[in-house]
């Protein structure tokens, strides 16, 4: 290298940080201006925050959202963490290539593929079957669908790396194989199960085109309620809702972010503990 | 017996474990694509569902079968569609290349950097993924839209006299792809470059290297699996995008995803729509499939 170089690299990367955070700044700082004007400031205000307290809309939506998030994400989780265990710990069955297939497809399958197909299905379904009316129970299907294969993919890694003799230690002990693995391998990958459930919960929340498509009448949830709202035009209550998912989200980030690092270095002094407890000086 | 059930459960135990994840993901995901190759053969109909049935029972106990290929006909002769799948190509290449050429040194410089810092400069990274990317697109139209603030700065500057009309062209979809995937792309290729060994630098050098030469003949090379994962994380996605070009995007744009919401929403032609979806399946979606199933470079996340 030589000595240009790193200032030209530091540089770059504090111009791509500049460009991840300014648009959202620029939307926080926007949600406390009294002025409805958006180029204009006038003044530091509460008054969106208020305004978004008393709609109705907004609010449902949200609730509609969150109640979709935890019940989708839930059921993500143990649909993906069975495959994850099927795939990482039977080597050969049949249907595994398609279970493979399966847990990656919705990986790199466009959103808006998945919703259009899924719709199909749905409306299928409910002329033969008069099930499932399109809306909550739909949109928690749809969103367990792509949510899973995000949770075995995480819970997948996490198992690979599983010390198994702790499991095998179990069973020589005399436990039968579920409750060796429940006792010794869940608590491992229980940071990976946590992570996969986060994961789920913030892409339901997230999702836009997928839910557009596989909703029903009356069923709006949060993201449906903000782009239809930024279609029309810019509404400053989008900008205090923007401010607040934001921030609540970058208050969980930096939290889990310094739990795992205060975890990590404690595996890091048990792991030293232990190397200097077997060695003979 | 019990010592028979133990057998039982020992046989098919593993059932339990794999049947529930494999029929729901057959049943909610793949299924869905023979409806959808079912329906685009059928013909538009003013009914609900707004299309004709492909096959009937008649009263004869007769199965009646139509298949139409309209649809496919028409994908063809409407240069529209041939059109929009160039351009969603193009575009998600372009945007891709950019992400590349900014995620590249954005890697780097963090891979240099103390391994603290790293830390929190991977959580930097991080945070923005996890925020929703609607309301990053919608934050996005706060900078680049006509009073925005990328127009007052250069304004104020007097590098410009009259705003510049960003908003609604296709070189805000270009922005908007780059800002909502640049994460996608700097990851992956700090976890290469994190790992590469600094040693080979230092003999490239004592072997007279200098060192543009040994960038490109040693840490290039090293981490191109970096590269073809996250030029991977952002091409896929941004073939289909839908909410950039809509949000950001003029009326006249005609990325892939949008003319088939279009297509479904707007004309609510379901069985043109499925045609649509077919082949983009085929042309777009199963070539890259097939890379990645046969590429040996790609590591797991």
């Amino acid at each position: 290298m030589n000595e240009r170089a790193p200032t030209l690299l530091l540089s770059v990367l504090c111009f791509g940080i500049a460009v991840l955070y300014v648009p959202m700044l620029v939307l926080i700082a926007y949600s406390f201006n009294a002025s409805e004007m958006v180029n204009v400031w006038g003044g530091f205000s509460l008054h969106w925050y208020r305004e978004l307290l008393h709609n109705e809309q907004i609010l449902d939506a949200a609730l509609l959202s969150l109640e979709i998030g935890v019940f989708a994400s839930t059921c993500a989780v143990i649909l993906g963490s069975l495959a994850a265990v099927a795939l990482v710990r039977f080597r050969r069955f049949r249907g595994r290539f398609l279970l493979t297939a399966l847990v990656n497809a919705p990986l790199v399958m466009p959103e808006i593929i998945t919703g259009i197909t899924q719709l199909l299905l749905f409306v299928a379904m409910f002329q033969l079957l008069s099930w499932p009316h399109r809306g909550f129970t739909t949109l928690v299907i749809a969103h367990v669908a792509f949510c899973a294969a995000y949770v075995t993919v995480t819970v997948r890694s996490r198992l690979q790396s599983a010390d198994r003799s702790l499991e095998e230690a179990a069973m020589d002990l005399g436990a039968g194989p579920v409750r060796a693995f429940l006792d010794t391998t869940l608590p491992i990958i229980a940071p990976a199960l946590l992570s996969g459930w986060l994961l789920s919960f913030t892409l339901s929340l997230d999702d836009l085109v997928i839910s557009s498509f596989v909703s029903g009448p009356g069923a709006s949830t949060l993201p449906m309620v903000i782009y239809s709202k930024v279609k029309l035009g810019l509404s400053p209550d989008v900008n205090a809702l923007a401010s607040l998912i934001i921030a609540t989200v970058g208050a969980g980030v930096i939290a889990a972010g310094g739990l795992m690092r205060r975890t990590e270095r404690q595996q890091q002094l048990d792991a030293q503990l232990v190397s200097r407890l077997h060695s003979p000086d | 017996m019990q010592l028979l059930l133990a057998n039982l459960v020992r046989r098919y135990g593993r059932w339990l474990i794999i049947l529930p994840p494999l029929l729901f993901l057959v049943l909610f995901f793949l299924v869905p694509f023979t409806f959808a190759f079912k329906i685009s053969f059928a013909d538009t109909a003013l009914a609900v569902p707004p299309y004709t049935a492909v096959w009937n029972l008649t009263a004869d106990h007769h199965l009646s079968v139509r298949l139409s290929l309209a649809n496919y006909r028409y994908l063809l002769t409407d240069e529209v569609y041939a059109f929009s799948y160039l351009y969603s190509l193009r575009t998600a290449f372009f945007s891709t290349l950019i992400c590349l050429l900014l995620g590249y040194p954005m890697a780097y410089a963090m891979a240099r950097s103390s391994k603290s810092t790293q830390a929190i400069l991977m959580l930097i990274i991080i945070l923005p993924f996890w925020t929703s990317f609607l309301l990053r697109v919608y934050a996005l139209e706060g900078i680049i839209r006509e009073n925005g603030l990328l127009n007052s700065v250069l304004l104020w500057l007097g590098l410009i006299h009259h705003p510049l009309q960003i908003m609604r062209t296709n070189l805000a979809v270009y922005l908007g792809i780059i800002y909502s995937y640049l994460p996608f792309m700097v990851l992956p290729l700090f976890a290469t470059l994190e790992k590469l060994d600094h040693t080979l630098l230092e003999a490239a050098a004592d072997l007279g290297s200098s060192p543009w030469r040994a960038f490109f003949d040693v840490t290039l090379p090293l981490s191109m699996p970096g590269v073809i994962a996250g030029s991977m994380l952002v091409f896929i996605p941004a073939i289909g995008e839908f909410v950039i070009p809509s949000l950001l995007g003029g009326p006249d744009n005609l990325m892939i995803g949008r003319v088939l919401w279009d297509e479904f929403f707007t004309n609510r032609d379901w069985p043109v729509a499925s045609a649509v979806a077919v082949a983009f399946l085929v042309f777009l979606v199963g070539p890259i499939a097939l890379y990645q199933h046969y590429s040996t470079a790609q590591p797991e996340s």
